[in-house]
């Protein structure tokens, strides 16, 4: 299983970004190889979309899982529409946000939250 | 000749410049802050036409669509996205380029229209009106600004434009013979009229700043006029009664101190510009 995380750096233990499609880095485990690799999110330095481009590559990367703070509306509608479930999580290392996952202490999303969320 | 008054920062006095000159000169008046035309609260034109404004973006034949999502890679504006087995479409980002079109090789492309805004012109003692309404919830000014300048007759009008440094003013100002730029002696006007000179300054076209809620200060906007050479066309003196004729809707032309200074702004104008009237 692959679970993606938005990170605000590059270590295992950066902090988890509630930003989806404006984060700096993605984190991707994958739970069955037990691979760790880290990917910088082109989209953020987007005029509009970001969450559209961050959605895309996320899909790409062939991902079962996203942890982010919160996934504005166009993001939510790809992602459901491919499959992918969201869970939502609070400012933690990405090490821990994984171990949350894992230990089954996030709470899936049910619905995207406000376009722009953190410009307002 | 177009006149486009610009500001950089918002609320520093666009719209009160732009109408009272209007009145001065009797000339015509265009509102090209579609997103949030004031100018006709002021004006009152009576409406005598109205047009619609639509914008263009993709839908997609299901039957031809191979997935192969070369037209999401295309677009620029992430109109376009591959999710599960289709290709989703999100309207309001398009930009109309046709570029996705272009890249699909099985042809499962067409472009459709939906409505974004109307256009609205009337007429107050005489005076052509113009202005562009954007319709809530749409992103893109800019189509509804295009259609606006290009059905404007020839003639003598002062564009009121938006706030900011934008696509919105940049697409305003290829229309502009010259530029006014209103703003107010605060750091925060001071900030954004900097980038607003360095945005008219690509259209090589005559400009001037004219200082709206003025101190009668050797302020940080005179200063800086001075510095760089640009002619300051007028001051618009800050005061409680100008204030109080703003918040009931009425225009300062109407005060006799207030249609003495834009007389003098409007004259300051013609010969900074050489502008001869055509009416």
């Amino acid at each position: 299983m692959k679970i993606v995380v938005s990170a605000t750096g590059d270590k295992k233990e950066s902090m988890l970004d509630r930003r989806f499609g404006r984060c700096v880095y993605f984190h991707i485990y994958d739970s069955e190889k037990d691979e760790y690799t880290v990917i910088n999110n082109d989209g953020a330095s987007e005029g509009g979309g970001a969450g559209i481009a961050a959605a895309g590559r996320i899909i790409d990367e062939n991902v079962d899982i996203v942890i982010t703070g919160k996934l504005g509306p166009n993001a939510y509608e790809l992602l459901k529409k491919e499959g992918v479930k969201a869970y939502s999580c609070e400012t933690v290392p990405v090490c821990k946000a994984i171990e949350f996952y894992q230990n089954n202490q996030l709470s899936e999303m049910k619905g995207a939250g406000r376009a722009h969320h953190k410009m307002r | 000749m177009n006149i486009a008054i610009l500001s950089g920062k918002g609320g520093t006095g666009k719209t009160t410049v732009a109408t009272n000159l209007t009145m001065t000169l009797g000339v015509g008046y265009v509102d090209c802050d579609v997103e949030e035309p004031n100018g006709f609260i002021f004006l009152a034109p009576s409406i005598r036409k109205k047009d619609e404004v639509f914008a263009e973006y993709p839908i997609i034949d299901k039957n031809k669509c191979t997935l192969c999502g070369s037209c999401a890679k295309a677009c620029q504006f992430h109109a376009l996205a591959k999710a599960g087995k289709q290709i989703v479409v999100f309207e309001k980002l398009c930009h109309d380029c046709g570029a996705c079109k272009i890249v699909c090789r099985a042809d499962a492309l067409a472009y459709t229209i939906r409505s974004v805004g109307k256009l609205e012109e009337g007429t107050v003692k005489g005076i052509s009106c113009y202005r562009g309404i954007l319709k809530v919830s749409e992103p893109m000014a800019v189509p509804v600004i295009k259609k606006l300048l290009k059905s404007l007759p020839k003639g003598d009008f002062f564009i009121d434009c938006p706030p900011g440094t934008s696509c919105n003013v940049v697409s305003t100002l290829r229309y502009a013979d010259a530029a006014i730029l209103v703003t107010e002696p605060s750091e925060f006007g001071l900030h954004d009229l900097k980038m607003a000179v360095e945005l008219v300054k690509l259209y090589k076209v005559p400009y001037g700043i004219i200082i709206n809620k003025d101190d009668n200060k050797e302020n940080l906007v005179k200063v800086f006029c001075k510095n760089e050479s640009i002619s300051l066309l007028g001051t618009i003196p800050y005061s409680m009664e100008a204030a109080a004729l703003y918040s009931k809707g009425i225009m300062l032309y109407e005060n006799d101190r207030y249609k003495k200074i834009f007389k003098s702004i409007g004259n300051r104008i013609k010969e900074a510009f050489k502008w001869k009237l055509l009416c």
